[in-house]
Formats: structure tokens, sequence, C-alpha cells
């Protein structure tokens, strides 16, 4: 059984490929990284698992269905309903308070304001942002901004939550609460995860890891 | 010199320093009790500790260790001097690159090989520092941040094997 499945991938960007034949798949519930050097193809890879870029050829596969050949507005539906997203510098709104950064894709999702709200606010105390809730984006520290973010990536419950970078921007302590708590919280849900890093310490953390290079996926064979 | 440096704190019993060394050194594998006194032995012979009160009991009569000014002055040395730094110029692994490449092998499996078996031990002493506790985190980050180095070496190593086969292969 797979959760997510990229068979034979590939896409350029003009003249300059950035991935040729990549496949990769991952198991409900695992949790991967996927690590390789800069420019490699691997944040590339992870916004086709994602249904963020469309490949030029090869297949993208989510929960058993083909998710490359759907529509745009499919694949937003899909994003917004299926998946969550963290970013490196977190991309909180600006304008709304943490609480309702966290409750944003469940009212995108068309959930009444009052029951997104009430549904966002455990998570508050579940990171350890207990007080939060009403500050905004600029209020926050970074890491504070980034457990936002990784709330409001698992608060709709999706299927499978896709991070790119998740401590980038973190020193190396408050990166590793992020990832306990991500790995924890992934868990506890069930929530499939993949995880671009470029750091080791990161990818640790994750069940398995995979590098990218020159396009294509090579699985870590374990000694 | 770990025995030593508990001692410093206070003077104690072997049984207490066996203890102290177990909670905070050994990390699961526990010092015996004839290494326990056979290095006390050593101390006080060499005169950097001697046997203080003797407490009388049930069972065997309980020395209390004391550090000398001798063995203080030891221990003070050895924990203001730095732990030399190993550049580690000459690893087994930077050997096998070297060969490898002399000999048309591919190197690169075995950096890639070796990649793996680092990451798995990373992932290892991960699951270390998630269920342990705060000194358990901290000989686990200990681990964590040299392998790192090591697969810093690693991936560099890697983006250079054309070049380093060039100047091998002469």
């Amino acid at each position: 059984m797979k959760a997510i499945e990229a068979r034979d991938v590939a896409l350029s960007f003009g003249e300059t490929p950035a991935l040729r034949g990549a496949s990769i798949s991952v198991a409900p519930g695992e949790i991967v990284a996927i690590m390789g050097p800069s420019g490699s193809g691997k944040s590339t890879l992870l916004h086709c698992l994602a249904g963020i870029l469309v490949p030029d050829a090869g297949e993208i596969h989510f929960d058993g269905h083909r998710i490359d050949t759907l529509s745009e507005q499919q694949r937003s539906i899909l994003r917004r309903d299926q998946f969550g997203f963290v970013f490196q510098f977190g991309q909180l709104v600006p304008e709304l308070t943490a609480e309702e950064n966290v409750a944003l894709p469940l009212l995108l999702g068309g959930v009444k304001r009052a029951a997104a709200l009430n549904q966002a606010r455990p998570w508050f105390e579940r990171l350890g942002l207990g007080g939060l809730e009403g500050r905004r984006s600029g209020e926050l520290s970074g890491g504070q901004a980034q457990r936002v973010a990784l709330a409001r990536g698992l608060v709709a419950r999706p299927g499978a939550l896709f991070a790119d970078e998740p401590t980038g921007a973190l020193d190396s302590l408050t990166g590793e609460q992020v990832m306990d708590l991500l790995v924890a919280s992934a868990r506890e849900q069930g929530t499939t995860v993949v995880l671009v890093t470029h750091e080791a310490r990161v990818a640790a953390y994750a069940d398995r890891q995979v590098i990218v290079r020159d396009g294509k996926v090579n699985a870590l064979v374990h000694s | 010199m770990t025995l030593l440096g508990l001692l410093e704190r206070e003077p104690s019993h072997g049984y207490d320093l066996k203890r102290d060394y177990d909670t905070f050194f050994s990390r699961g594998k526990s010092l015996p009790f004839g290494q326990v006194y056979a290095t006390l032995g050593r101390l006080v012979r060499d005169g950097k500790i001697v046997v203080g009160e003797i407490e009388p009991g049930v069972g065997p009569e309980r020395k209390r260790y004391v550090i000398t000014d001798r063995g203080a002055t030891e221990f003070e040395s050895w924990l203001t001097e730095p732990v030399q730094a190993e550049p580690n110029l000459q690893t087994v692994l930077f050997t096998k690159v070297v060969l490898a490449l002399m000999l048309d092998r591919p190197a690169e499996e075995y950096l890639d090989t070796q990649r793996a078996t680092h990451l798995r031990r990373m992932k290892e002493l991960t699951d270390i520092k998630r269920g342990g506790n705060l000194v358990d985190v901290m000989l686990a980050d200990h681990g964590l941040f040299h392998l790192e180095a090591d697969l810093h070496w690693i991936d560099t190593t890697a983006a250079r094997l054309d070049a380093l086969r060039t100047v091998v292969k002469g």
C-alpha cells in the first residue's frame, strides 16, 4: 500500500532539467526525508508530489489516484482538502492572528469561523504556544511562527504533510523542537509526511531518507 | 580521572562513586565494583586520594575516600587542558576513497554506503534523544554533531570525486 508515489517523473524549467526520471513511494503514515545537494531537484520533486507542479513526463499518485492528470482547479481542491504544507519561513498571513492562521485551511474548506477557531485553539497548548493565539506573525519568534505554521499544516487532519526545509530558518535547538512536534503530531494523526531538508540532523527524525542527485532519487541502502 | 573529579566534589564511598559514575557517564555499561576499588587503590597508592573516616556497620567497613591537594591539582590540570583537536586527516574512510580512485573502484558507492550507515546511526541517536533524559540528550547530541561533520565531509568529497580522481591518478 502506497500513500504517495512518483513514477519516473521528469520536469524541466526551460532548457534546464530538474527531474530526470525520479521515482519514490511513501507508505501511509510514513515519514520520509528527501535530502540532496542544492539544485539537485529535491524541492521540485516535493512540489510535484504535492500537486503544485505538473511533471512533463511520468506519473504522480496519491492514495491510489493519479493526480498529475487533474486540472489546475482539481489539484487546488486536492491540496486544500488533503494536504498540509510547512515551508521554510512559515509564510503566515501577517494580517491574521496566530489562531486565524492556524484556522485558515478549515476556513478555506468551508468550516464556519467559530468552529474553525475552536478546532485551531487546542493546537496552541499542544505545541507550547499557549497565550500566543492573538498575536500576529510579526510578534512571534521564528520558532513560534514555525510551530504556528506546523499547526496550520496539520489542523485539517490532512492525509499528507509536505514540509520544505521546515527548520531551515531556525537555530538547531529550536529546529529540533519543531521536528519533535512535527513527528509527534504526525504520528498521532497518522499523517504521511514528506520532508525536504539538507540537514542530516533533521532528516534523522524521519523513518527513511532518500537522496535526490541529478534529478533522480537514490534510495539509501543501510548496510 | 572521572572518579577523581567525583571526589573533588565531596568525599565519597566507593559505592556512591560507582552509582554516580553509572548515572552520568557509563550509558548502559555499568562500571564493575572491582574496577572502582582497583582505581581507588591506585589513586591511594599515588597519593592522589586518602582513606578518610571508616564507618563501622553491618557488613564490611565503609571507607570514605578524600581527595588530596596533589589529586586536586592533577584533576584541575586535566580539566582545564583542552582535549586535543584531532584533525583526522588520515581516516580510514579517506584512505578507502583514495585507494578506490587509484584502483578504479566505485568510490561514490562506498561514500553512499557510508552515508547510509551514518544516517542510520543518527536516526538511532535521535530516537534515544526523543525518549531520553537530558543526560541522554546531551550525549546523543555529541555523537550527532560529530556524525553530521563526517557527513559534510562525505558530501563534499562526493562532489569532488572527479577532481580527486585526476589528482590521484596523475
